[in-house]
């Protein structure tokens, strides 16, 4: 296609551009020695350390260009191209500037947020990589909405269906659709899981209570109804238990295709809720960092 | 029998403007008894304004045009401009006759014999028609279609409830009737066929949801119709009709009936008085001389029915059609347009003389009538060349202080055009779709590449009917050369002139015939040698669907696509395979007569299409001139058979291809397509539309269809040939040059580009209120942060001024580009023109 991906863009010359910047900062970090150990407190560490600095709130400044839809000043795939590479050229960058010093302090604190931000900006990169083609292949040329509107119809079908059968069948699938759940909290969004429910109850014979039974995947509500079919009191019955059970099966597909979507689309932003706050929290720690430097200088 | 100087028939604008000047007329001629009377078969005046919804805010459009009348007219809403003519017919004491439908016209000028529907008549000396296009609402056509339960429009859905309600009919406004009553009543469509045939897209699938949702108060009753209504004798609702259903004859209680069956064109009770169409087009305007007067002396058409379809070019012609009947040569409302239009030409004369003489100039144009050539004249831009220098600096000094003048006067004239002579009128790839017709002085077209060089055309001549007639690109550049003046018509006008004028249309067809023959096989012929060929080549409509012809069959001719688009493909096992996509402008079909009789592949049009088919006979001839060209036909081919061929081996490519045309794109010159893979749904695409447009997204990412991975959002696609264009009555949508189709603020709100655009990319919406900052947001968390949003309340002066029209103007104005695509941070959007999608499909060299 003629689409270029982030990594790709313009012949990842911010690749480039990221590859030069850290092999100069390597060149810069072997020319100190000497009597003084290489440290942050050289002039080639001050050096990567304002390098580094910069480079911190020029990478912040994307979450401003993304938001000014009127600039003109370069594409919003470019920035986010260059914010990747050079995001990542500088994790080498500050650490030669720490030159492995570390402690207890709010020095090492600002590199650790950082690495934090970086790493999770690897996440980022590799579910924005990755997560969308699965999307895409989970819907097969649909949407949420079409997927959704499926959905609805097939619940339509099946109550039409349900009003057919004897009164336990008729109470399992209505109960069913009525307790799916889909979605929910930030775990059940992550993790897929399910707690749609469905009211188990005896047939006219045997007599027992109605009681609320798990449903995960919808599979027990099919089991409940394919153990009808053998059992059937009338032989009428047999066609739309049949039917029934194939209605509740395409339905058991499009839930897993939503539930899937729900799913990828919550692993898609996750990395985001990580990434952004502590990308706010290393600003200000390397303000502090800044400061306590040339105030104990 | 009473008698009258003037009748005038209908009351709408038109109809009440004339009337009252009549009526202003008879009192300054202190007249005993009224010497005019205003017939209408309606109960109330301006019948189609009466028909808009509750408070809908009416324009008063063209800006430019001054009003000229005794009646009042200024925008606002519905109720206040119907309050206000109300009160002039009272304080005009306007001669109106409400109820009284003209059923016939007979005699002749002096003695017109005007028939009505309560069986009495009247003598009249004149008529003005300006009944409109409107017609009158089709009726039910059964017993007790009279009674108070029939009403046959809806203003306020949300007026009733609880009712149950048969609402009639199967078109788009049935059925948005019907889902707009069944939120809150019992809702039964009565539809006399098996299916919504003629519903939109989105209406049909919105009703067929609706009554297959057993929780929804709609129903349908299909193949039925309403066989009698009556009042009811038992307790329940007050109404009962009779159905006749598939199921026999039904018999249901009713609160109420809306009939919404369409109207009946007034067509053809015009010409039963006499008046003659040029042709049976749905849209032909009878011929009227410059006085208003048609065929048939002593009847006058004005309005709508003319040709005119503003409110406020109607009123004038009322007001000026009464002056003529009485005798008074007054000059026109917008004869002060027309000064302004002449301005700065090199002539000493006045605007009347000037527009006498250039008519005579051009043999296309003299066949016109004097009002459809003013009004061709008003609604276009005069260009005039001068050598640069001291006459080319005098016109323009002339030029500025009279639109300074103006534009003090609060208006945008549109004035003469200055330029110098040398310069380009357009550039090959401009997008323009005007027309120009050369008044005077010469005119070069030079085409890139074509051994013939330039051409220089004089005097009533004309140019640029390519792009006017397939809404490609210009393909050659326009030079002003020695004094040159030139008419630059805008598309809308030329349509217009070219349906209802047999003359113009075969002109332009000539002329464009000719060209593509001269483009295409012998760039050097000279017009004259080429004029027999011409009338030999048809012309050939295709719908989008339609077979132009078959792999495996013999062919006898080869097509020049002259609008819409054409897909070639070859079979493959039982299944076609997409070869190649054809636009206009280019040839198909030409192996045939070219050594390979056998067609090998099939041609289908993807869009509605137009082919000029050339025969062999007439290839034949024009291959044995001297001057034919076929080292380049031959070498097109080969080019051809290579990407056919390379497109044949990989199907896949192919199944995008046809995916692509099944979306419409085979008319497409600008869209917006996204790459499933890239796109991680973060609708920083729609925020940034929202953001540079005015807080409303033109573009919906989410829907639209997907295919291989390609997703073709809901976005517009700047058609070639715009079809939210077509009917504009402001002339609010344009091209630019560069291509762009926007609206601009003229827009009416009137919706007709909504419901033309086959594509569903144009909303009607009011203005969004202002919202909090971007860092009041950010830090404050005020408002809903960047974007659309979602069901956000207009402010009351928004709502006054009402829903305006809203599309993709692809940021026109915006520095660096579409916004949609510069603030995708994936990369997945990208805007492509037609010649990209090949690389859509294209396997990476690398």
């Amino acid at each position: 296609m003629i689409h270029e991906s982030l990594l790709k863009y313009r012949n990842a010359r911010f690749l480039w551009q990221a590859l030069a910047l850290m092999v100069l900062s390597i060149g810069l970090y072997l020319t100190q020695g000497g009597v003084r150990v290489p440290s942050g407190g050289t002039w080639q560490g001050y050096i990567l350390g304002t390098i580094g600095a910069l480079l911190i709130v020029w990478l912040a400044l994307l979450g401003v260009r993304k938001r000014a839809y009127a600039s003109s000043l370069g594409t919003v795939q470019g920035w986010t191209s260059a914010h990747v590479y050079l995001g990542s050229a500088l994790l080498l960058v500050a650490t030669l500037h720490s030159a492995g010093q570390f402690g207890w302090n709010v020095h090492t604190f600002a590199y650790v947020l950082m690495c934090l931000v970086i790493l999770s900006g690897f996440v980022g990169v590799y579910a924005y990589a990755s997560i969308p083609q699965w999307i895409s292949e989970n819907h097969a040329g649909g949407n949420r909405p079409e997927l959704f509107s499926e959905l609805f119809a097939l619940n339509r079908q099946l109550q039409l269906l349900a009003v057919k059968s004897e009164a336990a069948i008729q109470l399992a699938v209505t109960s069913s659709i009525e307790r799916t759940a889909i979605g929910g909290d930030v775990a059940a969004q992550l993790f897929g899981r399910d707690r749609s429910r469905f009211i188990r109850s005896g047939t006219a014979s045997s007599g027992s209570e109605a009681v609320l039974s798990g449903n995960e995947d919808q599979q027990q509500i099919i089991d409940f109804v394919a153990a009808r079919l053998p059992r059937a009191d009338k032989a009428a019955e047999v066609p739309n238990l049949h039917e029934l059970v194939l209605f509740l099966c395409r339905r058991q597909s499009v839930l897993r295709r939503i539930r899937r979507d729900i799913r990828l689309r919550a692993w898609l932003q996750l990395w985001l809720y990580v990434h952004v706050p502590l990308s706010v929290a290393l600003l200000v720690a390397l303000v502090v960092h800044i400061l306590t430097t040339f105030m104990y200088w | 029998m009473e008698s009258f100087k003037i009748a005038i028939v209908g009351a709408g604008p038109a109809g009440l403007s004339a009337a009252a000047r009549a009526s202003e007329l008879d009192r300054k001629a202190n007249l005993g008894s009224p010497g005019h009377v205003l017939l209408e078969g309606f109960g109330a005046h301006a019948k189609t304004i009466q028909r808009y919804q509750k408070g809908k805010h009416v324009m008063a459009e063209p800006g430019f045009l001054d009003l000229r009348s005794d009646v009042r007219f200024a925008a606002g809403s519905r109720e206040r401009i119907l309050e206000g003519w109300r009160e002039d017919l009272a304080r005009l004491r306007v001669n109106v006759r409400f109820n009284a439908e003209v059923t016939r016209i007979s005699g002749a000028r002096g003695a017109f014999t005007v028939h009505l529907g309560d069986g009495t008549s009247l003598l009249a000396e004149n008529v003005v028609l300006a009944i409109g296009l409107e017609g009158n609402p089709r009726k039910l056509g059964c017993p007790g279609d009279e009674l108070d339960v029939v009403q046959y429009q809806l203003d306020d859905p949300r007026e009733y409830r609880d009712e149950t309600i048969f609402v009639v009919g199967a078109g788009d406004s049935a059925i948005e009737n019907a889902l707009g009553l069944s939120e809150q009543n019992d809702v039964w469509i009565i539809n006399r066929g098996k299916e919504f045939s003629r519903a939109k897209e989105g209406n049909l699938s919105a009703v067929l949801g609706a009554i297959s949702d057993d929780r929804s108060r709609l129903g349908c009753h299909y193949e039925s119709s309403i066989k009698q209504l009556r009042r009811a004798d038992e307790a329940g609702p007050a109404w009962v009709a009779e159905l006749q259903t598939p199921g026999g004859l039904v018999t249901v209680g009713c609160d109420r009936v809306i009939a919404r069956l369409g109207a009946i064109p007034p067509r053809r009770f015009v010409e039963s008085i006499g008046i003659e169409f040029p042709n049976d087009r749905a849209d032909a305007i009878p011929g009227l001389s410059a006085e208003y007067e048609s065929n048939v002396p002593g009847i006058y058409v004005i309005g709508a029915l003319a040709g005119y379809p503003l409110i406020k070019q109607a009123i004038n012609q009322g007001h000026d059609v009464v002056e003529f009947i009485h005798g008074n040569r007054i000059k026109p409302a917008d004869h002060s347009l027309l000064e302004q239009r002449f301005l700065a030409l090199p002539y000493e004369m006045d605007a009347d003389t000037s527009i006498r003489q250039f008519q005579l100039r051009i043999p296309m144009f003299r066949q016109l009538n004097a009002l459809a050539f003013r009004e061709l004249i008003i609604e276009s831009v005069m260009i005039a060349a001068y050598p640069a220098g001291a006459l080319y600096d005098e016109a323009r000094k002339r030029v500025r202080t009279a639109v300074d003048k103006l534009a003090a006067s609060g208006r945008a004239p549109r004035v003469t055009r200055i330029i110098r002579e040398g310069d380009t009128i357009y550039e090959p790839g401009d997008f323009g779709t005007s027309f120009y017709t050369i008044v005077d002085g010469e005119v070069t077209l030079e085409v890139p590449g074509s051994p013939s060089g330039a051409v220089t055309m004089v005097r009533g001549e004309f140019f640029g009917e390519m792009s006017l007639l397939s809404g490609r690109p210009r393909l050659e550049r326009a030079v002003a050369g020695v004094a040159c003046v030139v008419v630059e018509t805008p598309r809308r006008t030329m349509v217009k002139l070219m349906s209802s004028n047999e003359e113009v249309r075969e002109g332009i067809d000539w002329i464009f015939v000719v060209r593509e023959l001269q483009r295409h096989f012998v760039p050097a012929a000279p017009f004259r040698e080429l004029k027999d060929m011409a009338a030999r080549v048809t012309s050939r409509k295709y719908k989008a669907g339609e077979l132009v012809y078959a792999e495996g069959h013999k062919g006898e001719c080869l097509f020049v696509v002259r609008s819409g688009g054409i897909a070639l493909t070859r079979l493959r096992g039982d299944a076609d395979a997409m070869v190649a996509q054809v636009r206009a402008g280019e040839v198909i079909g030409q192996m045939a007569l070219m050594g390979d009789p056998m067609r090998r592949e099939s041609a289908t049009a993807t869009v509605a299409s137009e082919l000029l088919e050339i025969r062999r006979p007439e290839f034949g001839e024009l291959m044995r001139r001297k001057d034919a060209q076929l080292g380049p036909l031959q070498d097109s081919v080969s080019q051809m058979l290579v990407e056919n061929a390379r497109m044949q081996v990989r199907p896949e490519a192919g199944s995008v291809m046809s995916f692509l045309m099944d979306q419409g794109l085979g008319e497409a010159t600008d869209v917006l397509v996204i790459n499933e893979d890239l796109c991680v749904g973060c609708d920083n695409c729609e925020k940034a539309c929202a953001e540079t447009h005015d807080g409303v997204s033109r573009l919906d990412r989410e829907a639209g269809a997907t295919f291989a991975k390609v997703h073709i959002p809901i976005a517009c696609r700047h058609c070639e040939q715009p079809h939210c264009m077509k009917d504009c009555p402001p002339n609010a949508i344009r091209r630019s040059e560069t291509g762009e189709v926007y609206i601009d603020d003229t827009c009416i709100g009137c919706g007709n580009c909504e419901s033309n655009c086959p594509y569903d990319v144009i909303k009607m919406v009011y203005e969004a209120p202002e919202k909090p900052g971007l860092l009041s947001w950010l830090f404050f968390g005020a408002g809903d942060g960047p974007g659309e949003q979602p069901g956000y309340k207009p402010t009351e002066a928004a709502k006054a001024r009402g829903r305006k029209a809203v599309k993709c103007d692809a940021c026109i104005g915006l520095a660096g580009g579409p916004a949609c695509v510069r603030a995708c941070p994936t990369g997945a959007a990208l805007r492509l023109g037609p010649e990209q999608f090949i690389d859509l499909v294209e396997e990476r060299k690398r």
